[in-house]
């Protein structure tokens, strides 16, 4: 399964999409991720992202979340 | 019998709750939490139930304090009038897959159905409808279209039989119901989405950001301004002044009476800020300099909030946010605080931890003046020159950063990440932004006003049994000395405990330099929160955390104060 193609949230360009293989993080986490609409087989698109380790912006579905940067460590993307 | 509205979070929940219930609402707080709830009645035939605004929640496998209380809410209702937003299906089947697996009746309300439309979605209602078993209303709470429907199949809720599945099976079954109800067609993106993405971005964001706060800060001068030149000082001037001065002739001009209702009248003519009495000053104050200014803030807060502006602020501003240990949600306490630190206050409650609530509340009383002492500021200060109301702004705004930077070192814990929604952008409907901003006003003038009054009269009674000249002797030494103030300074700084515009009007008659009056102000702001501040403080965060603050806020006005009669 572990193919290139696959890096951080944090890690994505702005604009890039591509669907989410795994929450590296505790059942907390995942579910208010999940409550949020972001599990895995989800697609997402990537809106923007701070500078100086500010949140991440990303398009789910029909609605945009605000993701601080730690959080966005532990989402894997998968670039399609 | 108990009605419940349950949803997500920005799917119109509330707006659906005001088009159910009459005007009788009542706010309270679920026991033992700082979580608050809405409840109303409606008519429903000849019976009057009661209807209850649970707070938003995703899903009823808690992640924060809301969803632990709409879970117990849960328990307590009859019926569930689950709200779904149509434009985002998928997230909010969830939930309504959730509450069907529970043990009380549903009804589906599809809300912002006419967004759909827009969209290019298309949804089956009488495949969701056989799907989930439940009754499926299309409703457009704005515009109040469905809601007759949805009040006329309340009681065809139905408690269809559903198997308790777990979370990944229940994805599992959205998925597949999503296939068969929902049809999207592609199209491009609107100017509204284009702005939506613009808005969230470090550098367009930043100057969407800079654009919106300059035209907030501009209308509400404009509007404030206007209401003070147009409406109130000709209605004091023209109207209330020559009965003013009718009662005082027959008062005879001078004696107890007349100085505490009218004051000190100078030269014939009565001097609204500085004769204070009750009749003068007492009304003036609150009416004609402060309420203005209260409607423009309000009227522009509420704009920004129901378009959905505030949490693009936040993520705008949480990296300078987690520098004061707070996360970008801590902005909006922050700007309700330029309206009134009391909301202010309460609004901390929007942030999980104890830490990042002492924090904010504590930055809010010390370093952002609320509208009133504000347009005390813009009145007196800035009959000197533009130059210094800049001073006392800037000197607040750093004190806001450094005082947040060391809090964030010296208090224990840490501040947890920000994750939000960000509601799409929608234009409101007036009624719900008229019906606030009245809502808000009124609270201004229930709350306010009698205490402005209490203020002067107790100043009146305590100025002539010469209590004040005593305190000042007390203090005179750091007044006079560190901050560079007369004596009779530590008169007005008293009165900042009841009410800080009150205060800094009472430093006009003193003949202040310039410099003075931009100590006095900062300080005034600075030193200690008025009464009602005070007591939300306290109530919301504890004794102990109170002392922590007023210990800080007595320090850093000092230090700032006696900084800025040594520069300036």
């Amino acid at each position: 399964m572990s193919d290139g193609n696959q890096i951080t949230l944090a890690r994505m360009q702005t604009g890039q999409s591509g669907k989410v293989v795994q929450i590296q993080g505790g059942g907390g986490l995942v579910n208010r991720l999940n409550a949020l609409g972001i599990r895995p087989s989800k697609r997402v698109t990537k809106v923007s992202s701070m500078f100086m380790r500010g949140p991440v912006t990303i398009q789910v579905d029909r609605t945009q979340v605000a993701v601080g940067l730690g959080m966005a460590k532990k989402i894997i993307v998968e670039l399609a | 019998m108990k009605i419940l509205l349950m949803g997500n979070p920005n799917v119109g929940k509330s707006v659906i709750f005001s088009r159910l219930t009459g005007v009788k609402v009542i706010i309270s707080n679920y026991p033992g939490t700082t979580v608050s709830y809405t409840q109303g009645f409606m008519k429903l035939g000849e019976e009057t139930v009661e209807v209850i605004d649970v707070p938003g929640t995703y899903t009823l496998e808690p992640t924060c304090k809301a969803e632990e209380v709409a879970l117990q809410m849960l328990h307590t209702g009859d019926i569930v009038i689950n709200v779904v937003n149509a434009t985002n299906l998928e997230r909010n089947l969830y939930l309504t897959l959730q509450l069907l697996e529970r043990d009380i009746p549903v009804v589906v309300a599809l809300n912002i159905w006419d967004d759909t439309k827009h969209r290019g979605i298309h949804v089956d209602l009488d495949k969701l409808r056989e799907l989930l078993g439940v009754e499926v209303i299309p409703t457009v709470a704005l515009t109040g279209q469905g809601i007759k429907e949805l009040v006329e199949n309340i009681h065809k809720a139905t408690l269809p039989d559903t198997p308790v599945r777990s979370r990944d099976e229940r994805w599992a079954t959205i998925g597949s119901i999503i296939d068969q109800v929902q049809h999207v067609t592609h199209r491009h993106h609107t100017w509204l989405e284009y702005l939506e993405d613009a808005s969230v971005k470090p550098l367009t964001g930043g100057i969407i950001a800079l654009t919106v706060l300059a035209s907030a800060f501009f209308i509400v001068r404009f509007v404030g301004e206007s209401l003070i030149s147009y409406v109130f000082n000709p209605l004091f001037n023209h109207l209330w002044a020559p009965v003013l001065l009718r009662l005082s002739d027959f008062l005879g001009g001078t004696g107890f009476p007349h100085d505490i209702l009218i004051g000190k009248i100078t030269g014939g003519e009565v001097n609204f800020v500085e004769s204070f009495g009750l009749l003068s000053s007492g009304l003036y104050v609150p009416f004609a300099m402060v309420l203005p200014y209260i409607v423009a803030f309000y009227l522009v807060l509420g704009l920004l909030e129901d378009v959905g502006y505030l949490p693009r602020l936040a993520v705008l501003m949480d990296t300078v946010m987690h520098r004061l240990g707070l996360h970008g949600y801590a902005i909006i306490p922050t700007l309700l605080g330029l309206g009134c630190n009391v909301p202010a206050i309460l609004a901390t409650r929007i942030l999980e931890s104890k830490r990042e609530r002492f924090i904010a509340a504590t930055l809010v009383s010390i370093a952002v003046p609320c509208a009133a002492l504000q347009a005390m500021i813009f009145g007196l200060v800035g009959q000197r020159g533009g130059q210094y109301v800049v001073i006392v702004y800037g000197t607040l705004f750093v004190v806001w950063i450094i005082l947040g930077i060391i809090l964030n070192r010296v208090v224990k814990g840490f501040s947890p990440e920000l994750l939000i929604e960000i509601p799409p952008y929608r234009l409101p409907p007036w009624r719900t932004v008229v019906k606030k901003l009245w809502m808000r006003t009124y609270g201004f003038l229930v709350e306010a006003v009698p205490i402005i009054l209490a203020a002067v009269l107790v100043i009146n009674i305590l100025y002539i049994f010469g209590i004040f000249n005593a305190i000042a002797n007390f203090t005179a030494p750091v007044v006079t000395g560190l901050l560079g103030l007369p004596k009779e300074a530590v008169t007005a700084l008293v009165v900042g405990v009841l009410r800080k515009d009150v205060a800094l009007g009472m430093l006009a008659p003193l003949a202040l330099t310039a410099k003075q009056l931009v100590v006095g102000s900062v300080v005034l702001a600075m030193f200690f929160p008025c009464i009602a501040t005070f007591v939300v403080f306290l109530r919301e965060l504890g004794v102990v955390n109170m002392l922590k603050s007023a210990g800080v806020m007595i320090s850093a006005a000092l230090i700032t104060g006696g900084i800025l009669n040594l520069i300036l």
